[in-house]
């Protein structure tokens, strides 16, 4: 083995395994989190432990994972508990009730740190918040011959030892009540009335939450859980609308962002020119970030830009189809069709140039001298929009019973869309309300 | 690793004196605690105030999402004013610098929600760790440039009360006044955002403009009290001692002056506590006791408070039990079968004799006439409620006892009347015996 590859895999690989152990394991219990709301849950939790860290670690005097899990679980159940309190007699909102009970639960953690300060061990707030990701190592043998055998293994370090070993009770928790986990999360009034108990669920998932926290924490630092918990999460959301998928994406993105975070951190900065390393567990939240806000903007469906030019394109057919209905309203009161006469009967806040420019280029209207007509294709769809329209004011006053007078107005917004078609077949007649021909339909 | 045998209690734990302790409660502790506890005080003024709308406005965690926002731009304010030959611990740069990305972050969180179907929780969430990750980057390129110092930065996130100068203080006066003053012209304003913004809307008033003007207040007390407590706890001074308040009153201005000053309480005694005990940190120290301020209240208000709560609910439960050991005993009575007597625990008997409800003749409990217009009340109650259920409600008559036996202790006189009128008859003429 060559000494880069051995510097590789007893430097970079132990942590980023731990760093897509830990990313992958806060991605799947975030998307429940991100999906029932309770996103800030996460948030609370991994602020609220700290006391519960700090004692299990002053109590046993060591960094071992047994009494920390302990302790901050027990924290964890605490201020799950004491958040209910405060929000049943506060009355407060749930938001208020966290940021109460987590602050104080974490003013209480740096109070404690100090006495773990005074003894001179090396377990800081800066530890807490931000993680050692850079001091995992592991030292294997540098003969590939040795390298798969009992005595290497039992060397892996133990913050992956411990991830992996949450991560599979927490992939295996997820697998099991997926089903439950479903119904609860989208309706946690369905589920308590079939039996599952929306109660029992969401404290199985708190305590999930509470010990991906403690897993994490030590490897990564609470800023990256917290993160980890809502980015990959939150990105999900806006690329797919399956739960099945939403944890699959999720839990890939996260990964991703583990593995590209390391590398940038520990390789890409100095190369970007900067002085060194920077801090690997910030730069995967960045990267984290960087992903949810690129699906904010790109996402197929659910982004920015897919949202506005699908808000474009109906704007241009409400535009095309009011020039169209305008005319075909001309024609029969055979008034000229002047550009001004147009501009009185669409809809407020349609421009009339785009309508006009639009309906020309498909055809469907010709100008001559100052004066639009219809061309025989503009005439039969305008024909169905008139239709439409008046349909619509029909049933309103027939069937909402609204006043005659006061119809047109929400009529025309209708008119652009497609369930006048199962309206039509019951309100079959030759008038609308205000006593003219509603035209046969083509 | 170290402290193999230790305890929680084997380092040296120095408990202040009472000479000690009134010398920091009168101020004669010197200057600098002196400024200490004053711009703790202010702070906690200024935070109560503008906490209080925010919480109202139901966005008590916006705080916690600014306050971690701010990191970044404290750093890229220190790393330019490095890079520029600026001094990089000039102060107002540095609150510059936090106050122009914590808005970043608050503008993020608000687009995310208006343009995306992601929730307000997760783009408070994404927000805070994001922004406080990319600090923490920031942090580690500061950290490796040699010789340049930046143990100013660190107060930034875990604050440094104790190393409050007149100057810090003088800026919390300021905070405290501006967020006074614009939470008094204002507060008609605020409190119809906080609490029906589609009606303010609808009345005419710019709900977003309102809402930008809170936020402005929360990004300033934020960012000035940051210095003091550090951006990790400043939520705890925004929101306890608004949450605090509440449980006091029901009203809007009596809540924010409350919160005023139980925020200054907190701050004020805890900035005295840290200075006790030096060697714990000060920010942490004030967050405690404006818990303790909390718990008190969430414990002893008069009305809204646990204890009023729990004393309400066991006078009623107390109710319940008296009047259901009445009903018994009048049933019992009635039927003459009073060769089984009713099992009246001991408890109850003497509760009923201490109230004169009951006595005992003859080695038997027996209704005084007292007890016993008031057991037939609530029997005729009961009556009244299951005819009302089987006549009108179409309830089966096999499934109305459970539901008159909680309502017939709590049917007023006024709900007795109308029942009466419109059942109209004799009440005891149906309905089913127990």
């Amino acid at each position: 083995m060559n000494d880069a590859l051995y510097a590789f895999i007893s430097i970079d690989l132990p942590a980023i395994t731990a760093a897509i152990l830990a990313a992958s394991l806060c991605a799947l219990l975030g998307s429940f989190l991100v999906l029932r709301r309770q996103s800030l849950a996460g948030d609370a939790i991994s602020h609220a432990v700290l006391p519960g860290l700090v004692v299990g670690f002053l109590i046993s005097g060591t960094r071992a994972a047994t009494p920390m899990f302990i302790g901050a679980g027990l924290a964890a159940l605490i201020a799950v508990a004491l958040i209910g309190a405060v929000r049943r007699f506060g009355r407060v909102e749930p938001g208020a009730a966290m940021g109460v009970v987590f602050s104080v639960m974490f003013a209480l953690g740096v109070v404690l740190l100090e006495q773990a300060a005074a003894r001179q061990v090396d377990l800081d707030a800066d530890c807490v918040l931000h993680g050692q990701l850079e001091t995992i190592f592991w030292f294997p043998p540098s003969e590939w011959s040795q390298f798969f055998s009992w005595s290497t293994l039992r060397e892996t370090p133990r913050q992956v030892v411990v991830l992996a070993a949450t991560f599979t009770t927490a992939l295996l928790a997820v697998a099991l009540f997926f089903k439950e986990l479903r119904i609860a999360t989208f309706d946690p009034g369905l589920a308590t009335a079939l039996g599952f108990r929306a109660g029992f669920i969401q404290a199985g998932l708190m305590s999930l939450v509470a010990a991906a926290t403690v897993a994490s924490f030590e490897a990564v630092g609470s800023i990256l859980v917290v993160a980890m918990l809502i980015c990959p999460a939150a990105t999900a959301r806006l690329l797919t609308d399956r739960l099945g998928s939403q944890l699959l994406v999720s839990v890939v993105i996260a990964a991703l962002t583990g593995f590209a975070g390391y590398l940038l951190a520990a390789h890409g900065a100095p190369r970007l020119g900067l002085p060194g390393a920077v801090n690997a567990a910030g730069t995967m939240t960045v990267v984290s970030g960087a992903a949810l806000v690129g699906a904010c903007l790109f996402a197929p469906r659910h982004g920015v830009l897919a949202r506005a030019v699908r808000r474009r394109g109906l704007g241009a057919r409400i535009a095309r189809e009011d020039v169209l209905a305008a005319l075909f309203r001309l024609e029969e009161q055979q008034a000229p069709a002047t550009a001004q006469a147009l501009d009185h009967l669409i809809g407020a806040g349609v421009s009339l140039t785009k309508g006009l420019r639009l309906a020309q280029r498909s055809a469907q209207i010709r100008s001559a001298e100052g004066l639009w007509t219809l061309t025989d294709a503009g005439r039969a769809e305008a024909q169905e929009i008139v239709r439409s329209h008046r349909l619509w004011e029909s049933y309103l006053v027939d069937e909402v019973g609204l006043r005659p007078d006061h119809v047109h107005e929400t009529a025309t917004r209708l008119e652009h869309l497609a369930e006048q078609q199962r309206i039509a077949p019951d309100l079959d007649r030759a008038s609308d309300p205000h006593q003219r021909a509603i035209p046969p339909k083509r | 690793m170290h402290g193999s045998a230790a305890t929680l209690t084997d380092v040296a734990f120095h408990w202040p004196t009472w000479s000690e302790t009134l010398r920091v409660l009168t101020f004669r502790a010197g200057y600098n605690t002196s400024v200490v506890v004053i711009g703790a005080t202010l702070l906690g003024i200024a935070s109560g105030v503008v906490g209080a709308f925010v919480t109202l406005r139901k966005r008590a965690l916006m705080g916690d999402a600014l306050s971690h926002a701010s990191l970044p731009g404290v750093l890229v304010a220190f790393l330019l004013a490095w890079k520029l030959d600026l001094d990089p611990r000039s102060v107002p740069l540095l609150l510059a610098g936090a106050a122009v990305s914590a808005i970043l972050g608050v503008l993020v969180v608000q687009w995310v929600t208006a343009s995306t179907r992601i929730g307000e929780d997760a783009a408070i969430g994404a927000v805070l760790s994001v922004f406080f990750g990319a600090g923490i980057v920031l942090l580690s390129v500061a950290q490796a440039v040699p010789d340049l110092a930046q143990g100013g930065i660190r107060s930034y996130i875990y604050g440094q009360t104790a190393a409050m100068s007149a100057g810090d203080a003088w800026l919390m006066a300021s905070a405290a006044a501006l967020g006074g003053l614009a939470s008094l012209l204002l507060r008609k304003e605020f409190a119809l955002v906080c609490f029906d913004p589609g009606f303010a809307r609808a009345q005419g008033w710019r709900v977003g403009f309102i809402d930008l003007l809170l936020m402005a207040l929360l990004v300033m007390v934020a960012v000035i009290g940051m210095q003091a407590v550090g951006l990790l706890l400043m939520v705890a001074m925004l929101i306890i001692p608004a949450a605090a308040a509440r449980f006091w009153t029901e009203r809007v201005g009596r809540m924010v002056w409350l919160s005023a000053i139980l925020g200054a309480l907190g701050g004020g005694l805890g900035a005295m506590t840290s200075a006790l005990a030096p060697r714990l940190p000060a920010g942490a120290v004030i967050v405690l006791v404006s818990g303790l301020i909390f718990l008190f209240s969430m414990l002893a208000a008069p009305s809204r408070g646990m204890l009023a709560e729990v004393a309400r609910r066991a006078a009623l439960r107390i109710r319940i039990a008296t009047d259901h050991a009445l009903e018994t005993l009048i049933l019992a009575e009635n039927s003459r079968a009073m060769a089984a007597p009713p099992s009246t625990p001991g408890a109850m008997r003497a509760w009923l004799r201490a109230r004169g409800l009951a006595q005992v003749e003859n080695g038997r409990i027996r209704t005084t006439p007292r007890g016993r217009s008031r057991g037939e009340r609530v029997r005729r109650n009961h009556l009244l409620w299951t005819r009302y259920l089987t006549e009108h409600a179409d309830v089966a008559p096999s499934h109305v006892d459970w539901s008159a036996d909680q309502i017939e202790h709590v049917l007023g006189a006024e709900m007795v009347g109308r029942l009466e009128r419109l059942l109209a008859s004799d009440p005891t003429s149906s309905g089913s015996e127990r």
